[in-house]
């Protein structure tokens, strides 16, 4: 069987053209963060690692990610559930709007809030009356970053349950499964899959989230800079070394997000495969 | 789509949490999205049109839109062409390293976009491994908008590459057989036969990128310089407005952003709706 580009010749220019445009635009900038990272030595990795600041930004990304990520999963699943089970007026339009947060700039993710809660906004200065500050603080961060990452888990959700109809969660509940007990122990089985997926970008996005986060955190060091702000400073300080020390985190994590998401592909096809 | 309504107006009555999830996606919905979104409204609201106007208007600002537009457009195109590339190469070929190559795809979207501002920027300085050599050609890449492109297609590349990707994969193989056995060449043979099939879901992905670009800010600040009518993207624009504590003339320019970008996502999502129900004769 011939195909179109299937001539060897034309082969390997394509292979070699794509393996060298990938080769400079992604395994290069990757290398990069690592080689810069350790371009002082691995005293100064570890030094610069366990500094003060950079282990308060660490704390603080974690505290951010942990409360996003369930928040966002919860209401995912209620919404995918909603879209995908039920119809009502104004079902469309709900997508729409979840699309949102996809399409706009991060810095007006945070300009929004910074409206809404900043001291001359309409909750600002009825919170402040309270003394409770959202902004420069760490629950503005906390709601951006909700913001930015609330489709994730939806989207990932719609699709597959959509695709697989409302006919098995009937069936299990004429059998006399009930309540959400029953709709989960049905529906939860086939989507874990799509689950982890959406909880996995949800994750790799909270942690990284910059644009949103730096108009409303404010930048105050060791209390309001996550990971990414932690990295544009040290930047901005031209301690570059330091920089890519937070940088490196941040890429292992990444590598970490690419490698578990080849997995549950791998196995997804796996079990296409089977079936 | 009768019976499809049917079921689902069965199924309302047999499934349980409709109330209860549409409770909680309404309060969410109007808490995180909704309440701020109607925030920006109100500071517009106390604005006069031409005091807006004269806001969305400052030279400055009309210089940014340029240099976003300009180098979000070539980047887009760029990943066009690289998208496309790749899907084929990862689609159709056999290669050492496949599974690699086809993981790192989406390291843009995994790696945050401040750790690929300050990567590009070293990268690409006049002391950096790539930009030595480029400057020593005479092409300066960091400070000007070329970075700013480069900074926007790094981040985007991943949506021409995975919406080309799953439609090539699906393409039966007869499609080019037969081109190849009626003897054409082939450039032209892919050109008449595969494109057609591939160019609503490239269109697609290119518009994503086009999209994504326009509002990138993380990766490109650094990159770009920021030299006033020359190298500031809007966004930028934005959050120095803010750092002035001018939010009537930062919320002005947000408004256009967030218009755009949304009147943008709304034609990508009916084309792509057309597109969806010509192929499969129904609506998606």
């Amino acid at each position: 069987m011939i195909r179109i580009g299937d001539a060897p010749g034309v082969r390997r220019l394509l292979i070699g053209v794509a393996l060298v445009l990938t080769a400079l635009f992604l395994l290069l900038p990757l290398v990069a963060i690592f080689a810069q990272a350790l371009m002082g030595g691995i005293d100064l990795y570890w030094q610069n690692l366990s500094d003060r600041y950079t282990l308060a930004a660490i704390g603080l990304t974690l505290l951010v990610t942990l409360l996003t990520v369930p928040i966002n999963l919860v209401f995912g699943i209620f919404l995918a559930w909603l879209v995908t089970r039920f119809s009502f007026p104004g079902r469309r339009l709900l997508q729409t709007l979840i699309d949102i947060p996809f399409a706009v700039s991060p810095v007006v993710a945070g300009l929004v809030y910074l409206l809404l809660y900043g001291r001359n906004g309409w909750l600002g200065g009825w919170l402040d009356g309270y003394d409770i500050q959202i902004m420069f603080a760490w629950p503005g961060i906390v709601l951006v970053t909700i913001f930015v990452t609330c489709p994730f888990v939806a989207r990932e959700l719609i699709p597959l349950m959509q695709a697989q109809g409302a006919r098995e969660e009937e069936a299990a509940v004429t059998l006399g499964a009930s309540g959400w007990g029953g709709d989960l122990r049905v529906t939860l089985p086939a989507l874990a899959h799509a689950l982890l997926y959406g909880v996995i970008l949800t994750n790799a996005r909270a942690v990284g989230e910059f644009g949103a986060v730096s108009v409303v955190a404010g930048a105050i060091r060791g209390q309001t800079n996550t990971l990414p702000l932690q990295v544009e400073q040290l930047y901005q300080d031209y301690n570059t070394v330091g920089a890519f020390t937070s940088a490196s985190l941040l890429a292992l994590l990444a590598l970490l997000t690419l490698a578990a998401k080849a997995a549950l592909e791998w196995r997804a096809a796996r079990r296409e495969s089977l079936a | 789509m009768i019976a499809a309504t049917l079921r689902r107006q069965a199924s309302r009555r047999v499934l349980p949490g409709f109330g209860l999830s549409l409770g909680v996606t309404l309060t969410f919905v109007s808490l995180i999205l909704l309440l701020p979104l109607t925030s920006l409204v109100g500071q517009l609201s106390q604005l006069s049109l031409s005091q807006y106007w004269f806001l969305i208007s400052d030279p400055r600002i009309l210089a940014s839109y340029r240099v976003t537009l300009l180098a979000a457009a070539v980047a887009a195109l760029f990943n066009a062409a690289f998208g496309l590339l790749m899907a084929w190469v990862l689609v159709r070929y056999e290669f050492p390293g496949k599974r690699l190559v086809d993981a790192l795809m989406d390291l843009p979207f995994a790696l945050p976009t401040a750790v690929a501002g300050v990567t590009l920027a070293t990268l690409y300085s006049s002391q950096g491994w790539v930009g030595r050599w480029l400057e020593t050609l005479g092409l300066p890449i960091a400070y000007t908008w070329v970075g700013i492109a480069l900074a926007m297609a790094f981040t985007s590349i991943p949506f021409v590459v995975r919406t080309v990707q799953p439609i090539l994969e699906d393409l039966p193989s007869e499609v080019d057989e037969a081109a190849v056995t009626l003897g054409a060449r082939d450039g032209h043979a892919f050109r008449r036969v595969i494109l057609p099939h591939l160019w609503p879901a490239l269109v697609t992905g290119t518009g994503l990128a086009f999209v994504r670009s326009l509002g990138e800010f993380g990766a490109v600040i650094f990159i770009a310089g920021g030299k006033p009518f020359e190298t500031e993207i809007t966004s930028l624009m934005i959050f120095v407005k803010l750092q002035e504590y001018d939010y009537a003339g930062a919320a002005a320019v947000a408004s256009i952003v967030l218009a755009t970008s949304l009147v943008l996502l709304l034609v990508i999502n009916l084309w792509q709706g057309r597109f969806i129900r010509r192929l499969h004769g129904r609506e998606a």
